[in-house]
């Protein structure tokens, strides 16, 4: 059968992603230290999944209403009253979702019509523009910089808004540049949007693990409630990836659409990681806090080491990842990483991955101990000084 | 940044000043003076390695003693925990609410020396009442450390 001919186009048209190859790579290295996870090194705080455990033994095994359990629809909702101060009807405008991934897919079908533009700010997260591409979409790149510190300015959007532009998605804080936008930043691309069609899907998955700074939402800008698909999920601030749970607020028009896509699709979200998240919300915020603090210092540490090493970094706000620079190497993104997992043993993510404009950098997650820490950064410190 | 700075040397202690001040977000000779300041106030009492007792090769027997003692009119429970941890062998002493009064951890090369040390020497202290002593037969978590902790199942690359 030619398989090319039946397939998908669109599906076949989707770029694989730009990891794929390394672990190829990595598979015949030993003892191989890694720094390419974007997930939470520490477990699932205990008391969520003591409740888990606890739901099972109850026999909470079937399914759930299609948007949720009703008290996990109240705590999101108390949730972003809490931290981004927005209203959200937990009964109308909250859908809890197979993790962020899921949130973000079915925000875009609901909105995006074959040749609709959304624009994207890069680097970023991976998913956004396959999935705007499924739906017939067409992505624009937004280019964030390192000298603007990997924001988005009205500088760079204005230009690329057109008048079939249908959305816009604002991943911050950033992965992989852990890029935190200001309040005043948020009020002056707002300002571009209000008074248009432009829906803006705010992907906050990271919105717990900011240093320093406040964490602020688009949705909570004057006006721009309306206009706002919050994403969020447990992954990473509760350490819950694997229980592939998240949600997604909007006003109640865009939310139905979205319910009625995910009611389709998945059913509903995994009926035990639902219970055990309301734990999560209910008790486990200084947890939270606990990691967050712990990233925050691991940031510093891993700041000053590549610093010592030399490396280029811009200095990042939030989520668990540094994005250093590697042009002084004059090696492009996929040789440095392939070179210093042959030569050294160390795995780090081609800044390329998350979008052309990543290349010549490379994204390093300190989602590790420190001393796993320490050994891979002295590691990239002696392949540095062989290269250059 | 005391209360940090005690909680990150809790976990580990042998983290460099340099690491520490990164960690901080202080200066190296900040963290200098802060833990020289702990060390003089006696909040820092020493650094210890943490050590899973079932690994190590040897015979050697740790107990955890329970004392019931008869407080001395002048200096209460003072003067008999002072004399207990005088001997080398106990670890660590501890003036307890409930249903005895002290409790004394003990590491012994064997199990006769628990017993001697106990019936020859605590024992016989003026005041104590009454000796219960446990054996410690797992070590399961110390200091925070969990021995058995779980492993790292994430794979090598995720975005």
């Amino acid at each position: 059968m030619n398989y090319n001919d039946i397939l998908s186009k669109k599906a076949q048209d989707i770029k694989p992603s730009g990891i794929r190859k390394f672990f190829d790579i990595a598979a015949g290295v030993p003892d191989i230290i890694s720094l390419s996870v974007g997930e939470p090194d520490f477990k699932t705080p205990w008391a969520i999944r003591r409740e888990a455990i606890r739901i099972l033994e109850k026999g909470k095994t079937t399914y759930t209403g299609n948007s949720g359990l009703a008290p996990l629809r109240n705590a999101a909702s108390e949730y972003f009253k809490r931290t981004i101060d927005t209203d959200y009807e937990p009964d109308t405008e909250v859908v809890v979702t197979v993790g962020g991934s899921e949130a973000i897919d079915i925000a875009i079908r609901a909105l995006v019509n074959p040749g609709d533009e959304v624009i994207i700010p890069e680097p970023c997260f991976v998913s956004y523009s396959p999935i705007v591409e499924l739906t017939g979409g067409i992505p624009r790149v937004a280019e964030t910089r390192m000298k603007d510190s990997f924001k988005l300015n009205p500088d760079i959007l204005k230009p690329l808004i057109t008048p079939n532009t249908k959305a816009l998605i604002l991943n911050f804080p950033n992965n992989p540049t852990g890029a935190v936008m200001r309040r005043h930043e948020l009020e002056a691309i707002a300002e571009l949007l209000r008074g248009t069609d432009i829906i803006v899907i705010s992907d906050e998955i990271y919105s717990e693990l900011t240093y320093g700074v406040p964490h602020v939402s688009i949705a909570q800008l004057d006006g721009m409630r309306e206009r706002t698909i919050v994403v969020n999920g447990f992954s990473k601030a509760f350490a819950m990836t694997g229980w592939r749970l998240g949600f997604v607020a909007a006003p109640e028009p865009i939310a139905e659409q979205i319910l009625k896509i995910h009611q389709y699709a998945i059913m509903c979200s995994p009926t035990v990681s639902q219970y055990a998240a309301i734990t999560a919300l209910n008790d486990c915020i200084a947890e939270v806090r606990e990691m967050a603090e712990e990233y925050d210092m691991r940031r510093r540490l891993v700041l000053k080491s590549l610093e010592e090493i030399g490396l280029d970094c811009f200095t990042p706000e939030g989520a668990f990842y540094v994005f250093p620079s590697i042009k002084q190497t004059g090696l492009t993104s996929q040789e440095f990483c392939t070179r210093l997992i042959k030569e050294k043993s160390v795995a780090v993510v081609p800044g390329d991955a998350f979008g052309e404009c990543g290349e010549g950098y490379v994204r390093i997650s300190y989602a590790y101990s420190i001393k796993h820490l320490t050994t891979a950064i002295k590691r990239i410190g002696e392949f540095l000084e062989e290269i250059i | 940044m005391q209360d940090k700075l005690l909680k990150l040397l809790k976990q580990n202690a042998r983290l460099t000043n340099a690491e520490l001040a990164a960690m901080l977000g202080v200066l190296e000779s900040e963290v200098g003076d802060a833990v020289d300041k702990l060390e003089k106030s006696g909040v820092i009492q020493g650094y210890t390695a943490i050590i899973n007792e079932d690994k190590v090769d040897g015979d050697s027997v740790t107990a955890i003693i329970e004392v019931k003692v008869t407080p001395n009119e002048k200096y209460g429970y003072k003067n008999i925990a002072k004399i207990i941890a005088k001997f080398p062998e106990v670890e660590s002493v501890h003036l307890m609410s409930g249903g005895y009064d002290l409790s004394v951890i003990v590491k012994c090369d064997s199990l006769k020396k628990v017993g001697r040390l106990v019936d020859e020497q605590i024992s016989t202290i003026n005041g104590v009442l009454s000796i219960a002593t446990h054996f410690i037969i797992g070590h399961y978590k110390e200091m925070g450390v969990d021995f058995a902790p779980e492993e790292d199942e994430r794979g090598l690359y995720t975005v």
